[in-house]
């Protein structure tokens, strides 16, 4: 194997699949023969029978049932089906079609909930992704996502301008503070080296009790409450709303489709994404065709920031309305997860953000409804990802046949 | 021929201006010296705040009484900040003498400022600062950090990178305050927390070793994992039941005879809980161990140089899974401190990152359990001081002091501090 | 004692017998299969077929642990030594004394590392830390670990590539030592004069296969023409070179490495348009730095170099493909392409950024088609698609893709490092048609190449690398045995009045090449 001898010493092996990766053109059948697509189903279904099993050992009646199981099996399967059934129906109806709903607007608000939760993970997610490609491991999500959401919102507050523009203005606001953020990264791996991962993990932090501290300073917040909180966002910053109310589905969901054609041109059509995948594929090949690794480096860290800075902004400006110290929830961490689902290509993950957006979105009603606690989604999630992760494991479980590479040496 | 000759001279006079040339004069921490010395004149000495500051060193019991020592905030200021930029003035001398700073210098130097500012930052409001109260908080506030700290040392010094000490001191904490509760015994809770630490490195090495899966990847997703799992049996079972399944236990002290009666100091370090001394001993046993021991000698090998091991018949990933699951046990103890070691019931991600700031002070530490120690005390200090300051109610915000370790462990893989070398083989794995 | 080899992939129903206390040295090429063979004598690979006997006992060994229980040490060419251990921590390492607790004895570590180092005056301090020491100090450690398990059979692999002079002749007066001790040492080089000096019986391997034995009183010439073979595989059909302005100047190059060794010492030469000038040498001698700096991927101490009057160095790689030059680099799968990238991607890898590719920002996807298309068809690569990760071709048709992209545009220069390593005979073949074709488009061509056919096969004028230095330019039609010397650091003229005086030597060797004694001993400077 080659060993990647640049100066930071864990050698990014590129996240995205072990296996060949699919010719350029997107090719639906050939993809799912070649048995990523299966995998990541697979994979999926692996992590919901471990959620079920998890709601099932949690659940008081369910184990009762078990301690009976040889006098009235029946019960206990009944119980178990019952039980884990009613947990992910429900966190279906909160994702996608409420069939118990009233009224048609509630049945079909799910989906839009979960599109509007979907919205700062696909945005986050990309940019996660695009260091993935280019080779780098942004960790630094969170704290891109929390200067993001602090640069749009002080915008959205303490500006007065007209609509839309004021919204745009707040939301390149927020791109460059996840530029920023994540450039810092970019910068002090190409000048000196320093690994990344530490860097952009020490930035989160370093992000997090930096909004603390801002949000209790008056000048900041442009109020004077007790609470650590800033004004409320002006109307004209706010994200404008593309159904009307009660639907929460804003202008953030289209930023967030144009940004994964972004990408997508960018990793795919372009002349930059073409030096980012080489770089990130093969430094020593990139440097030797004439490409600056260092300039790519810096690069790559500010647009990935960017759009983590853009998910930051989406956010605030169009679900929260204004800061408060949780105003970047976990979407950092959730993103890397989404892109690595994603496998680190656009469309990848937007569908990813999309499927954890309805996660998150129907934990709500499944919490609220059946008591089982929102947190298994992260549990979902996390299998989910370890499992893409190591394919030849899924297939293992399912006795699925190794793929055959076609790789023949010289 | 001639250009030869002129190209050899040209290059052996380089070479020997080189050697006859000095090394470079080091500006770097002279130059931070006089920046922190100057600070320190000018805000805590020059423009300072009016009033007193007390320094609160006894507290009740105490063997000797010392009265507390009341200081005018400006004097205290101008007097350690004149000290400050006479060491700094000597800093600046020695550099040019090319003599390099005795390793007490930065510690003397980091304390006095450290002083400086705290009569500054006590003055004003007639403050009292409570040194027992706050070194007592900086090492409770350590010793996760510590344990956390010394598990990545281990993991990374074999060559497996763990950026899942967070989920590990997570899982420690649920572990233990579950068992503890139900066996209504805190030390059941002690043995119980190694094994979820060792289960959570289980998955790791499972993924690393046999898959190849990027150790960096599986250690962020293991930390939601763990987060997701023990929440929702918080929220499930412990929440039914807290008197059963979440009940407080804690680790009594245990005071050491005599030790324990040394003023500050010994109330600190010795009237603590068991898990505090398996703390002494995991750091002193591993500062002795992964130095001088075949077992240390052969982990390191592994993390360094994964071939040169194998050829002299080591087995590298045995070595890299065992050390690495040894090392999640240790994590898991540092976990249990949150819950039994604190006398509090299992709370959602009570970890709080702290498993990060471990991973930080590993790396400021060089990898090494002495350093890894002074750097996760020193995360724990700036924690406390946040705190004290916070509650004495002062101009400076805690969020300023938290960010400080962060701040610095940047600063040090960015090589401002010194050089850091990771083990070389670390997060490659190994292949035949 | 004796130890057999049957078949296994690098190495060819190969024998071996070594006797107790004797020198052997095992000559060949780089890929003659010397150092696989150690390592399945060293028990870490496994062989194929054959069996290894000590003391007539057939032996297993089922890892480095077993090879070493039975008397093996081996010094492995790239050292097995941590760098930040210190002396006796390496020698102790997999085999530690211990005291209570599984504390390491280190006295008792240190003893025998002063012990060892004193019966054969190494000087090594035990407590030196390894990467503070000097390469040769280095080796002597790696002989101090074998000995220390008691090693009968000490096996080198090409202990001398890495050492000065000065510590060559140190290495060799210790294994006269090791040797007066009783143990017998397994010499692997392609240094002629080394194996005169030292060994006792000599083999002498190529392709997998021994082509010989010798006795350490043949001469370099002899050794020469059986290492490095005298098959004339490969006729390349091409006219005499019509050379024109020498575009190309390289003067007074000098460069050197991180370590702050001289890896290219004062090179100067020219390449004129439309002529193919070959670097030849061995491996190591400074050919690949050479090659690196010129396209701008190290930069060089001194010296200039100079394409169509203006000079390269400070430029960028990028400036420099611009400029007009084209690299094949030496290791095609690290620098060369990228595995996971689709064919039609690395054909335009390094002018992806320019037209008729690009426009803008934008890549033009159906141009970058077609051109791979177009390339596929003139070069004769055999694939399936142009959207096909470049992983999935043989060698040979890699290399087509690199040279298709180094070879599609309008080139001031054109260098190629090793460009048919690897490769098989059809292949070859076809590179070495498109490098004389563009020759005779009238650009100057270097070629960087340890194969002496390659070099044959393509120089119309011959430059011959030793330790940094070029030792001489000479004509295409000079005899392999005067380069064979030259190669190994003879300057051109005495080697070629070696080899010019006829009939003197070369008896044992097969049948004389016909130019041999017919060499002009004119030297082009």
């Amino acid at each position: 194997m080659t060993t990647d001898i640049s100066p930071a010493a864990p050698s990014p092996a590129p996240p995205p699949s072990t296996e060949a990766e699919p010719g350029k053109e997107p090719n639906l059948l050939q993809d799912i023969l070649s048995g990523s697509w299966l995998v990541s189903v697979l994979a999926i279904v692996v992590a919901l029978l471990l959620g079920g099993v998890l709601i099932a050992v949690s659940n008081a009646e369910v184990v009762e049932a078990a301690m009976n199981i040889f006098a009235a099996p029946g019960v206990f399967f009944s119980t178990l089906f019952s039980t884990v059934g009613d947990a992910y129906s429900a966190l279906f109806r909160g994702a996608i079609f409420d069939w118990d709903a009233r009224t048609t607007e509630r049945a079909i608000r799910p989906l839009t909930e979960s599109l509007v939760s979907g919205t700062p993970l696909i945005l986050t997610g990309l940019g996660i992704a695009l260091a993935f490609r280019s080779g780098l491991f942004n960790i630094g999500g969170q704290g891109q996502v929390i200067l993001g959401a602090t640069i749009a919102g002080y915008l959205g507050y303490a500006l007065h301008l007209p609509p839309v523009v004021h919204m745009l203005i707040a939301a390149i606001g927020g791109m460059i503070g996840g530029a920023i953020w994540a450039g810092i990264a970019g910068v002090l791996k190409a000048r000196t080296g320093a690994n990344e991962v530490i860097v952009t993990i020490m930035l989160n932090s370093i992000a997090g009790y930096l909004l603390g501290y801002l949000l209790k300073q008056s000048w900041f917040t442009h109020t004077d409450s007790a609470n650590p909180q800033s004004r409320t966002l002006d109307d004209s910053s706010q994200m404008f709303l593309l159904l009307p109310s009660p639907f929460r589905l804003h202008f953030g969901f289209i930023i967030a489709i144009l940004a994964t054609i972004f990408v997508w041109w960018l990793l795919e059509r372009s002349t930059i994404g073409f030096e980012f995948k080489a770089v990130g594929a093969n430094p020593h090949a990139a440097r030797t065709a004439g490409i600056s690794v260092s300039k790519v480096t810096i690069l790559v860290m500010i647009v990935a920031g960017a759009l983590a800075g853009l998910g930051g902004a989406a956010q605030v400006l169009g679900t929260e309305f204004k800061l408060t110290g949780g105003i970047s929830g976990s979407i950092g961490f959730d993103a890397i997860t989404v892109a690595l689902l994603g496998r680190s290509k656009p469309l990848g993950t937007f569908l990813a953000g999309l499927l954890f957006g309805a996660f998150k979105a129907g934990g709500y009603l499944m919490q609220s409804q059946t008591g089982t606690p929102i947190d298994i989604v992260l549990v979902v999630q996390s299998v989910i990802v370890l499992l893409i992760a190591a394919p030849p494991l899924v297939r293992s479980i399912f006795r699925l046949p190794t793929p055959v590479l076609k790789r023949k040496e010289a | 021929m001639s250009a030869q000759n002129t190209a050899a001279a040209t290059l052996a006079a380089k070479s020997s201006a080189q050697s006859k040339a000095l090394t470079p004069i080091a500006w770097k921490f002279p130059i931070t010296y006089s920046i922190l010395a100057l600070v320190s004149l000018i805000f805590f000495g020059l423009i300072g705040r009016d009033g007193e500051t007390t320094f609160r060193i006894a507290t009740g019991g105490d063997l000797f009484a010392i009265p507390d020592v009341v200081v005018s905030s400006t004097v205290a200021g101008l007097v350690l900040s004149l000290i400050l930029v006479i060491m700094a003035a000597a800093s600046i001398y020695l550099a040019l003498k090319r003599i390099t700073l005795a390793g007490w210098f930065p510690m003397v130097f980091g304390i006095l400022f450290v002083v400086s500012f705290l009569a500054w930052a006590g003055g004003g409001s007639g403050g009292v600062i409570p040194l027992t109260t706050l070194l007592a908080g900086a090492l409770a506030l350590s010793v996760p950090l510590i344990f956390g700290a010394m598990c990545g040392l281990v993991g990374e010094r074999s060559g497996i990178i763990n950026i899942a000490i967070e989920g590990q001191l997570l899982a420690g904490a649920f572990l233990a305050a579950v068992v503890a509760s139900v066996a209504k015994n805190p030390y059941a809770g002690l043995l119980a927390a190694p094994i979820a630490g060792a289960l959570v490195a289980v998955v790791l090495t499972f993924f690393a070793v046999k898959y190849w899966v990027n150790q960096i990847i599986i250690g962020v997703v293991l930390n939601v994992l763990v987060v997701g799992v023990t929440s929702f049996l918080y929220s499930t079972v412990l929440t039914q039941n807290p008197g059963l399944w979440n009940s407080r236990q804690q680790l009594p002290n245990l005071p050491v005879p005599l030790l324990s009666d040394i003023p500050i100091l010994g109330r600190v370090l010795f009237d603590q809980n068991i898990l505090v001394y398996i703390m002494y001993v995991v750091v002193i046993a591993l500062q002795i161990f992964v130095f001088r021991s075949k077992w240390g000698l052969r982990m390191r090998a592994v993390g360094e140089h994964p071939k040169a091991a194998d050829t002299v018949g080591i087995k590298v990933n045995f070595t890299r899974v065992r050390n690495t699951l040894m090392a999640g046990a240790i994590a898991g103890l540092g976990g249990a401190f949150f819950t039994v070691g604190s006398g509090l019931a299992f709370g959602k991600e009570m970890s709080a990152g702290q498993g990060y700031i471990a991973l930080a002070a590993m790396i400021l530490g060089k990898w090494n359990p002495k350093g890894a120690l002074l750097a996760a005390l020193l995360f724990g200090f700036s924690k406390s001081l946040g705190n004290t300051l916070q509650s004495i109610g002062t101009p400076v915000a805690n969020e300023l002091l938290l960010m400080l370790p962060y701040i610095v462990t940047v600063l040090a893989v960015a090589g401002f501090v010194g050089r850091v070398r990771p083990p070389a083989a670390e997060g490659v794995p190994y292949v035949k | 004692m004796t130890k057999v080899f049957g078949s296994f992939v690098a190495n060819d129903h190969i024998d071996l017998t070594i006797e107790p206390g004797e020198i052997h040295a095992l000559l060949g090429e780089n890929g003659a299969g010397k150092s696989t063979m150690m390592n399945v004598l060293y028990g870490l690979y496994d062989a194929d077929g054959g069996e290894i006997l000590l003391d007539d006992k057939p032996v297993t060994f089922a890892g480095p642990g077993d090879a070493v229980a039975a008397g093996i040490g081996m010094v492995h060419q790239h050292f097995m030594l941590v760098p930040v251990f210190t002396v006796a921590e390496s020698v102790a390492l997999g085999y530690e004394p211990t005291k209570s607790l599984g504390l390491i004895d280190l006295a008792e570590a240190r003893k025998k590392v002063r012990e060892i180092s004193s019966r054969f005056n190494f000087n090594i301090d035990p407590d030196a830390l390894i990467e503070d020491l000097p390469v040769g100090a280095q080796q002597r450690v790696e002989i101090i670990k074998a000995l220390s398990r008691n090693a009968k059979i000490l096996i080198l692999d090409e202990p001398t590539a890495v050492l000065t002079p000065q510590e060559t002749d140190e290495l060799i007066s210790i294994m006269r030592q090791l040797k007066e001790q009783g143990t017998s040492i397994v010499f692997i080089t392609h240094k002629l004069r080394e194996v005169r000096a030292i060994a006792d019986s000599i083999t002498v391997i190529r392709r997998g296969k021994i082509t010989g034995v010798a006795s350490p009183d043949s001469t370099e010439a002899e050794l020469a023409s059986q290492m490095v073979g005298r098959q004339v595989s490969l006729t390349t059909e091409k006219d005499d070179a019509d050379p024109g302005d020498a575009t190309f100047q390289v003067r007074g190059l000098t460069v050197v490495d991180k370590a702050e060794n001289v890896v290219v010492d004062d090179v100067s030469f020219d390449v004129r348009r439309g002529e193919i000038l070959a670097v030849a040498g061995v491996q190591g001698n400074g050919q690949t730095e050479l090659a690196e700096t010129i396209i701008g991927l190290t930069d060089p101490r001194l010296g200039s170099i100079t394409l169509d009057g203006k000079d390269l160095v400070g430029k960028s790689v990028k400036d420099r493909l611009g400029s007009g030059i084209g690299f094949v680099p030496e290791d095609r799968s690290t620098d060369g392409i990228i595995a996971e990238f689709t064919i039609r991607e690395n054909m335009i890898l390094d002018v992806y950024d320019r037209p008729p590719y690009a426009k803008g920002l934008n890549l033009k996807s159906a141009v970058i088609n077609d051109e791979a298309k177009k390339k596929v068809e003139e070069f004769d690569i055999r694939l399936g698609s142009v959207v096909d990760p470049i992983a999935t071709l043989s060698g040979g048709n890699q290399q087509k893709v690199v040279l298709s992209r180094e070879l599609g545009r309008e080139l001031r220069l054109f260098i190629a490092s090793q460009p048919t390593r690897g490769l098989d005979v059809g292949s070859i073949e076809f590179v070495h048609k498109r490098v004389i074709a563009e020759r005779d488009a009238g650009t100057p061509c270097l070629i960087v190449s340890t194969e002496l056919d390659e070099v044959y096969g393509l120089a119309d004028r011959i430059a011959v690398m030793y330790s940094g230095r070029i030792v001489g330019i000479v004509d295409a039609d000079t005899s392999r045995e005067a380069l064979g010397l030259m190669m190994a650091g003879v300057p051109a003229d005495e080697a070629l009045a070696a080899t010019a005086a006829p009939e003197e030597n070369s008896t044992a060797t097969a049948a004389p090449e016909e130019n041999s004694a017919t060499t002009s001993a004119e030297e082009t400077k």
